[in-house]
């Protein structure tokens, strides 16, 4: 691709770009929300056509109009959000929209053995008569690999393929990749997460505010070269090195045996304890859906336990008699919930609107019932500029804040009250690196005004950048608990349960 | 993959409905033409009709005012998530509690005590009507969408039954009750011009329309300006954050159902207490289901509403006129460029956005590229 050239509006997403990308690599594309990656992408797969500027595959100048140019050209892509119909088996899905035959049990006997030579040669392994809603994630991005494989794809585009994907799915996906690399397949990530970038490419272009500002062979890199080049300037994500040892105060919380089975009958919180004092950060690790949403969630008042009991601040509560939302905020529990998008937010209303969700009946901002308006707005523009949310536009729709300024905006919202007791789900999660950073600091900030704060998060990193104990999620229940200064990869690993624990951790090592 | 076309706020809000309806004009005209009718003629007495004369505007108006009203209501239950659409029916119920009282009261008290109470009545009883599917939403899990259609089928068999039975006018072969009296009747546009010495010709326009405006302000201050409309918006939008923020749905569903009835009831104002002056079997026709229509085509915001009613009246009054004028033009004709007008500004509202926006940035760009070649060099 060469000087490829776009621009939405005032928005200049793809500045001069050049993207040369050699058969049978893994190349990675690496940069900030916003840099471009996504819309160069989106130029080369067809679903933008550049202002300017050309694109050549495997030597001839191409004209990619639609994603049936693309697809015709060899490239095929795997979206983040998987293009699958939920209730077609896994075959008819690689199926849709390229029948080989209009009867269909003859177009399915033809696609599956395509498939099944296809999953034998690249190791790719997906049960073709399940439907989709019964396959785990990793096995549905298995399954968009081979859609995209069988349409002929020598070109593979994957975006932000992890990001759904648990450490154990993705060391399988890197293994994956590796396969098809080895038979030929040419391979471009795009991703802001930098280790895997470190651990798979050969090979990796940094985008940063629409222009590519480095291009190298991983070889003559390292993982703060490239952090360095995507933020434009020093980042420090680890352990602070002066990192005060937590002045603990007294127990500002404490839950006993909550139990909570979901109305499947599934016991997602077996017999879970646990005390928050003030003045130190609890990290809660472990694999995604162990339990650990459920009880941030009984802890906000937003899931009432079948048993346990719940005192915080004096009150005592039981399931008989729990904790409701707003009852948790007057007394000064601040919940950053782990999806902001459907609850931390509320995303067709405007930043002003949203600044103020949860706290809407404060005396602030309700007199009589009519909104405060100018109130909400000043407060708005307050919590912006501290918490560097970008753009400052208290009018912009919160759809079209960037995930890292979306998460901003509530941690500002819910810090502004100065909570006694914060709740953090994946505070990070789809976040830039600068923006990580700056939050990471915000939490240890509030740990050092005397608060306490319980962070649930899927990243290892993040959990041993911030927490002074650890507890570990498994299966429902805490398996286990350690103080900061036992905590290693391997020992949370192990925690985090089964034969999984060895291989998991593999990519969340520290750097050294 | 399709993204939404973002458009400057004034070309949505005002351009691209305007070529919405030109293009709903201009497919009109080829059927006019087709049928061997003069499109420019009859265009021409549509508007005519509805704006040409003090007796055709207010025509218009009376029209305007039911749709205001209905419009209204489907844009409540929208900004909470819910669709509503048992106008109809709530507007009958809003018809039967005004009659009721007026049957009830009429005779004992003075106009002054008697048209609030009906107004409050007919707005209680759409309430009620309307709360009821909200509950069965909220606590059953019973979509209001059927909920309502059912609760329509309902209202007017229990309309009918009454005025065929305990409510009928004794000796009145057509299913109405007895004339009320003139305490209950609204005063007319007439009337109230008359007041401050104005000359208006006698039409079915009355006080209502005025009723209908303020329902607009409020309904626009409730849901932006106050704190349950706040709270209505965000379940609306977003149920899981409105969990989040304390806001109970269930409460909320109920709320909005219950607002949503009471504007549709007052349908039954502006027809009942404005003009008939007894309670009849079908005095809605259909209006519950034209609000829909206007929410849609007014984006669900009360100055959209009322532009989206005046339009819908404009039509239904030009419409009769046609009819009445030319010959063979029969009201179905009439039916069918409403239908278009949905088509094109409801149901493909945007449609032409992608070629709106594409000349816009023409446009904008024709003068702004050489400034910045300029810039390039400088």
């Amino acid at each position: 691709m060469r000087a490829i050239e776009k621009r939405f509006g005032a928005v200049h997403a793809n500045q001069a770009v050049d993207l040369t990308v050699a058969a049978g690599t893994v190349h990675g594309i690496v940069g900030e929300n916003g840099a471009g990656k996504s819309t160069l992408m989106s130029i080369l797969y067809g679903f933008y056509q550049a202002d300017s500027g050309m694109i050549e595959v495997e030597g001839r100048p191409a004209r990619i109009a639609n994603s049936h140019d693309a697809i015709a050209l060899g490239i095929g892509m795997v979206h983040q959000h998987f293009m699958l119909v939920e209730t077609f088996s896994a075959l008819d899905n690689v199926m849709l929209g390229a029948e080989p035959s209009w009867f269909l049990p003859q177009a399915r006997a033809q696609v599956r053995a395509k498939l099944d030579a296809l999953m034998r040669d690249t190791g790719l392994v997906v049960d073709l008569d399940k439907t989709v809603a019964e396959l785990p994630v990793g096995e549905r991005q298995r399954l968009e690999i081979l859609k995209a494989l069988v349409r002929g794809a020598r070109i593979l585009i994957l975006d932000e393929p992890t990001a759904v994907l648990t450490p154990h799915e993705t060391e399988q996906l890197f293994v994956t990749l590796r396969t098809l690399r080895e038979r030929g397949t040419t391979i471009l990530l795009i991703t802001h997460k930098l280790k895997e970038i470190m651990a798979l490419a050969d090979v990796v272009t940094v985008m940063r505010g629409g222009a590519v500002v480095l291009d190298t062979r991983i070889a003559d890199t390292s993982l703060d070269g490239l952090a360095q080049a995507m933020v434009g300037r020093q980042v420090h994500l680890g352990r602070a090195a002066d990192a005060r040892p937590a002045q603990t105060g007294g127990v500002l919380l404490r839950a006993e045996g909550l139990q909570w089975r979901d109305p499947m009958g599934v016991l997602r919180l077996a017999d879970v304890s646990l005390a928050l004092r003030a003045g130190e950060i609890v990290g809660i690790a472990g694999v995604s859906g162990n339990g650990q949403s459920e009880l941030l969630d009984a802890l906000a008042g937003l899931l009432t336990p079948q048993a346990g009991k719940l005192d915080v601040d004096g009150s005592s509560f039981t399931p008989a008699h729990w904790l409701r939302p707003d009852h948790a905020r007057d007394l000064r529990i601040a919940h950053v919930p782990e999806d902001r998008q459907r609850r931390g937010l509320v995303l067709p209303f405007a930043a002003w609107e949203s600044a103020v969700l949860g706290y809407q009946k404060r005396p602030r901002y309700d007199r009589l019932g009519w909104l405060r308006q100018p109130v909400m707005r000043e407060d708005t523009a307050t919590m912006m500029e501290r918490y560097d949310v970008r753009p400052r536009d208290i009018t912009l729709k919160c759809a079209n804040f960037s995930g890292g300024n979306q998460q901003k905006l509530v941690l500002a919202r819910e810090a502004q009250t100065e909570p006694r007791i914060l709740l953090v789900g994946q505070p990070t999660r789809g976040v830039d690196i600068g923006a990580i950073e700056f939050i990471h600091g915000r939490l240890r900030a509030l740990r050092d005004g005397g608060g306490a704060v319980l962070l649930v998060s899927s990243e290892l990193d993040e959990i041993l950048a911030l927490a002074d104990r650890v507890l570990v999620m498994e299966r429902g229940r805490i398996a286990g608990e350690l103080p900061i200064e036992q905590c290693s990869v391997a020992a949370l690993g192990r925690l985090m349960g089964g034969a999984d624990a060895d291989k998991a951790p593999v990519l969340a090592a520290q750097p050294a | 993959m399709n993204r939404p076309i973002e458009l400057p706020r004034w070309l949505d809000l005002f351009v691209l409905p305007l070529v919405n309806l030109a293009m709903a004009f201009a497919v009109s005209a080829v059927v006019l033409v087709t049928i061997g009718q003069d499109p420019v003629q009859v265009l021409g007495l549509l508007v005519k009709g509805a704006f040409g004369s003090r007796s055709g505007i207010s025509y218009t108006l009376y029209y305007t005012t039911t749709f205001v009203f209905t419009g209204l209501a489907v844009a409540v239950a929208f900004h909470a998530g819910l669709f509503n659409i048992g106008g109809e029916g709530q507007a009958m119920m809003g018809g039967l509690g005004a009659g009721l009282v007026a049957l009830g009261l009429g005779p004992s008290l003075p106009g002054w005590m008697l048209l609030p109470l009906m107004v409050l009545a007919a707005m209680a009883f759409g309430m009620l009507w309307a709360a009821v599917p909200g509950a069965l939403q909220a606590w059953r899990g019973s979509h209001v969408v059927i909920t309502t259609i059912m609760f329509n089928f309902i209202a007017s068999a229990l309309l009918i039954y009454l005025l065929v039975g305990p409510l009928k006018e004794p000796g009145n072969m057509t299913p109405e009750s007895r004339a009320f009296g003139p305490a209950a009747l609204l005063p007319g546009m007439h009337q109230m011009l008359g007041w401050v010495g104005l000359e208006w010709p006698r039409t079915p326009l009355n006080f209502s329309v005025l009723l209908a405006l303020a329902a607009a302000v409020v309904v626009y201050l409730l849901l932006w300006r106050t704190q349950p409309g706040y709270a209505l918006r965000t379940v609306g939008f977003a149920p899981a954050a409105a969990a989040y923020a304390g806001i109970r749905p269930k409460g909320q569903i109920v709320r909005a159902m219950a607002l949503s009835g009471a504007l549709a009831a007052l349908v039954g104002i502006n027809e009942i207490a404005g003009v008939h002056n007894r309670l009849m079997a079908d005095f809605v026709a259909g209006a519950g289901f034209t609000g829909i229509a206007v929410s849609l085509i007014g984006r669900n915001h009360p100055l959209g509403i009322v532009l989206a009613a005046l339009l819908f009246g404009a039509l239904y009054q030009g419409g009769a006129e046609l009819a009445f004028e030319i010959q063979g033009f029969s009201r179905d004709m009439v039916f069918t460029l409403q239908g278009l007008i949905v088509l094109f500004a409801g149901a493909m509202s945007q449609v032409a956005a992608p070629w709106l926006a594409s000349a816009y940035q023409r446009l904008r760009r024709a003068p702004a590229a050489p400034a910045e070649a300029e810039a390039a060099h400088g």
